[in-house]
């Protein structure tokens, strides 16, 4: 129920215009391509055409040789010695002995314009010797697979395992087999999920400087200035201070944009061509080639449920890669595949293993999709066969406060019954079908997040405010901290302007991610506005020769707090402000830590679909979205959160997918074959904002990006088999697909 | 590759560039005369990012070479508002949250004005067909479809 009525609240919860719509909407905002310097150069780069090789040789010569080439680079132009994530980081900006995938960087170079860098990106010759490939996860775990990387596995491997698994997890609780003999219906089955790409629309870009002094400066499209500074420096073996890392504005990210994948061969360019800029864009085809898509899955799932719909014992075992290097979320996706459910007897397995793909990023709710897919479409079809509603076999085990959840700690507040209370009170559930109609239902969880969180505001001398946060803003969180601090300060909105500064500017501050900027840097930006008004009280309280204690800040003035306290008119922000040089200097309110208080999300989703018998397509009709977020500080982006969710987890059951061919090279690497929702796919997209406010922020934010793209891969598998009998258990559910699984039917 | 001397009229300004002949005119637009809102996303006329009017005619400006322009009219993003008054469409989108990143929004909103001036009263499946070659990857297209169809509206009752 999204309360714009709510009148709680002068400003939060209201839908003013975005502080960056204007330069959003006339091309004036500056991304990541869009910037240019005096003496820039262009880079280009060389990627493998293999998906195993042993790098023989590298001969640059004649790239060098060309005019207006400045700069080539190799792995050789890289310091030695790193370990741990920085040599993975490293490894992947730039192949070592071995390319590891189709796409892994091999050569770069720097030079008068972007067509004289292809040009010679063209001249460099590299000699391969090419290896064996493996691509499948389950394939990859095989005892004959080719092996990555000897060495890779960390401690939690046990002795024996096949040498492509590198992590190794088990956790739970109860006894999960005395689960199952209580059960009226006990069922098992397996689950595949190929790899998707965040699918940002700006490809990554950046532009870099760096002298033979050490000291640089970038200017790049990144979720996270600081994470860039961080793993920039440690690739290069610099100090981390010394870089400075602007972030320009962002065009999507959804996870991908939280590390590195090129930025550091700009800066090595630089410093090789004598410290000039050099800028660096990548294309459609290597952001699909070699940016972090998501993990591939295959995953077990066994549960035991009672006739009344009573869960009393579940099973996860997943397996994931995530490319050449360890990292798959096979643990966030074990973590959230049972969290909505409240389990006394629950066990999960999981492995992480390497293959010959690119390295996998987040992307929104990392592994939790997966794990939903697999877990929501074996409950639906137990439902489906004990004859017992989808929705109250939800709520019968949905977790509450106090509950501890399937994968340990204890939930603190939480809206799951009243999201799915608010989905079963919605009309779409009573609209009926038609033939070849199906409606599915499936939950989601995310867990969101705080991490390091630094914002600093200043009062202006006209009374007005800004806002220094660290954090990138994607999808409005300017205006929702615009809100927020407004409503604290008891000023107009348009009398705040939030800045996302570079990082020079703050403390360390994690990226974008997690749900968390409206969350973190909003709670930040609210503690700081408090020191502020402290400070202000206390230049009122001087003045009228009053104890500090005895005012207090009302709708953007100081005064005194009750008759006691003296006889004095309001001092407004404006007057306090005016005068502030001689009252004892700048006004101003700082905040930094990693804030406690993360209030988790849940949601549940309920899509129509229709299935082209004939041809297997299928047709989104309606969609729903019904999610906790605390509160709505701007619900209409909080709307535009679940439904870009919505979408690209439609996207993700029914096309997208990485396609490899027998070579192991990458067969869909432009938009045209991956294929991504367009509007023409999709159905206007309903949602409902549960508001169950979370008492660890001031104004009870949860944080709502990421569960979105949870439960639509499910709920869509779920409403393919109402429609035709079929059951998917491998994505994307594209035509072909169903088409094959109704005919199995006999259909 | 000797560069080619190219006169063209850009949201109405004549504009003089030297373009390799590989060059495309996204590329010249941004890099050459500095209009960076046109985007490129895919540089395969796939996403609608660089969408901008040749003469008229809705292109993908990433599959258009710059010397083609020579003696046409180009019209881009930044020639959209009227002076500090935005279009109807570009005020609709702040007003609907039509967009989260921005990204696709200069295409979009170029494509869109095309629509409207061929289409003034689409239907709700008119719009999501003639954007289906913009692509938007952060919004789901609802606020985007809204905000067209409430642009649509205003200009007709403009026009009335
Ligand atoms: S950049 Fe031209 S269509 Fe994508
Ligand atoms: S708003 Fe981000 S791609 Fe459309």
């Amino acid at each position: 129920m999204a309360k714009d009525e709510f009148k709680e609240f002068k400003l939060v919860g209201t839908r003013p215009d975005r502080p960056d719509g204007l330069d959003k909407v006339t091309g004036r905002a500056r991304y990541g391509a869009d910037i240019s310097a005096p003496g820039m150069l262009w880079a280009a780069v060389l990627r493998s055409p293999h998906a195993h090789a042993r790098i023989v040789k590298i001969d640059t010569s004649k790239a060098e040789a060309l005019t207006g080439v400045k700069a080539v680079i190799t792995r050789a132009d890289f310091p030695t010695g790193l370990t741990g994530e920085d040599w993975n980081l490293q490894e992947n900006t730039m192949a070592g002995e071995r390319a590891l995938y189709d796409g892994h960087a091999v050569a770069a170079v720097a030079a008068t314009s972007k067509l004289r860098a292809e040009e010679a990106v063209r001249l460099i010759e590299v000699e391969y010797e090419v290896l064996p490939h493996v691509i499948d996860v389950d394939d990859a775990i095989k005892p004959d697979a080719p092996v990555i990387r000897e060495g890779a596995a960390d401690a939690t491997v046990p002795e024996g395992m096949p040498p492509n698994v590198v992590r190794y997890m088990e956790f739970g609780r109860g006894d999960v087999e005395a689960g199952f003999a209580e059960a009226d219906l006990v069922m098992e089955k397996t689950y595949k999920t190929e790899a998707t790409h965040q699918g940002y629309i700006e490809p990554h870009a950046c532009m870099g400087q760096l002298g033979a002094d050490g000291k640089g400066e970038m200017w790049v499209c990144t979720q996270g200035q600081w994470f860039i500074r961080k793993m920039c420096t440690a690739v290069l073996g610099l100090e981390t201070a010394q870089l400075r890392v602007t972030p320009s504005e962002i065009g999507g990210g959804f996870g991908g944009k939280t590390t590195i994948f090129m930025e550091p061969l700009s800066l090595a360019l630089s410093k090789k061509a004598g410290g000039k800029p050099v800028k660096l864009v990548m294309s459609r085809s290597d952001v699909l080639r070699a940016t972090g898509p998501t993990a591939s899955a295959s995953m077990d799932v066994k549960i035991g449920m009672k006739k009344d719909g009573t869960i009393t014992g579940a099973r996860a075992e997943f397996r994931m890669q995530g490319g050449a290097f360890p990292g798959s979320p096979v643990d966030m996706a074990l973590y959230c595949a049972f969290a909505p459910y409240k389990l006394t007897n629950v066990e999960h397995v999981g492995y992480d293993v390497l293959a010959n793909r690119p390295k996998c990023a987040a992307y929104r709710a990392p592994g939790s999709p997966m794990g939903a897919f697999a877990v929501e479409s074996l409950l639906d079809e137990m439902c489906r066969e004990l004859d017992v509603d989808p929705l109250d076999m939800r709520l019968k085990n949905a977790v509450r406060e106090g509950d501890t959840a399937s994968y340990g700690p204890k939930y603190g507040s939480i809206g799951l019954v009243e999201t799915l209370e608010a989905t079963k009170a919605h009309p779409n559930l009573s609209i009926p079908l038609g033939p070849n109609q199906g409606r599915g239902i499936a939950a989601g969880y995310w867990f969101n997040h705080n991490g390091e969180t630094s914002v600093s505001m200043a009062i202006s001398e006209d009374g007005t405010a800004q806002v220094s946060v660290g954090t990138p803003d994607i999808g409005g969180s300017r205006a929702s901290i615009a809100l927020m601090t407004a409503e604290t300060l008891g000023i107009p909105y348009e009398d705040v302007r939030v800045n996302v500064v570079e990082t020079g500017a703050l403390g360390v501050n994690e990226p974008t991610h997690g749900s968390r900027a409206t969350f973190a840097s909003g709670k930040a930006a609210v503690i700081a506005a408090g020191h502020a008004i402290t400070e202000m009280c206390k230049r009122a309280a001087n003045e009228w020769g009053i104890d500090p204690e005895a005012v207090e800040w009302v709708d953007g003035a100081a005064q005194p707090a009750g008759d006691n306290a003296g006889k004095f008119p309001p001092m407004s922000i404006a007057e306090i402000a005016g005068k502030m040089g001689s009252t004892g200097g700048p006004i101003s309110g700082h905040h930094e830590s990693v804030p406690e208080g993360v209030g988790a999300s849940f949601g549940c989703h309920v899509v129509d679909v229709e299935v082209d018998p004939e041809t297997g397509r299928t047709t989104i009709l309606r969609y729903l979205v019904v999610q906790d977020a605390g509160r709505a500080i701007h619900p209409a982006y909080v709307e535009g959160q679940y439904q870009g969710g919505a979408a690209q987890g439609i996207g993700w059951a029914l096309n997208e997918a990485y396609i490899y061919g027998d070579d192991g090279r990458l067969q869909n690497t432009v938009f045209l074959d991956y294929r991504v929702p367009v509007a023409s796919d999709l159905p206007m997209i309903d949602t409902v904002i549960v508001e169950v406010p979370n008492p660890g922020h001031p104004y009870g934010v949860r944080g709502v990006g990421e569960t979105g793209i949870t439960p639509p891969l499910p709920a869509i598998a779920n409403a393919i088999q109402e429609a035709t009998g079929a059951r998917l258990c491998e994505l994307p559910m594209s035509p072909p697909k169903v088409l094959a699984a109704i005919k199995a039917k006999g259909g | 590759m000797s560069k080619v001397h190219v006169t063209t009229s850009v949201n109405g300004d004549e504009v003089e560039f030297l373009a390799d002949p590989r060059e495309t005119l996204l590329d010249c637009l941004r890099d050459h005369i500095g209009l960076t809102g046109s985007k490129e996303g895919c540089g395969t006329g796939d996403c609608g990012a660089c969408s901008v009017t040749l003469d008229g005619t809705l292109v993908c400006s990433c599959l258009v070479l710059g010397v083609e322009a020579d003696g046409k009219r180009v019209e881009t993003i930044e020639g959209m508002a009227d002076g500090a008054e935005l279009h109807p469409l570009q005020r609709k989108f702040i007003e609907h949250a039509a967009l989260q990143c921005g990204f696709c929004t200069p295409g979009i909103l170029v494509a869109a004005k095309k629509l409207l001036e061929t289409n003034p009263n689409p239907t709700e499946e008119e719009v999501r067909y003639w954007l289906a070659g913009n692509l938007c990857r952060c919004t789901g297209y609802d606020k985007i479809i809204r905000a067209v169809m409430d642009a649509a509206a205003e200009l007709r009752q403009e026009a009335a």
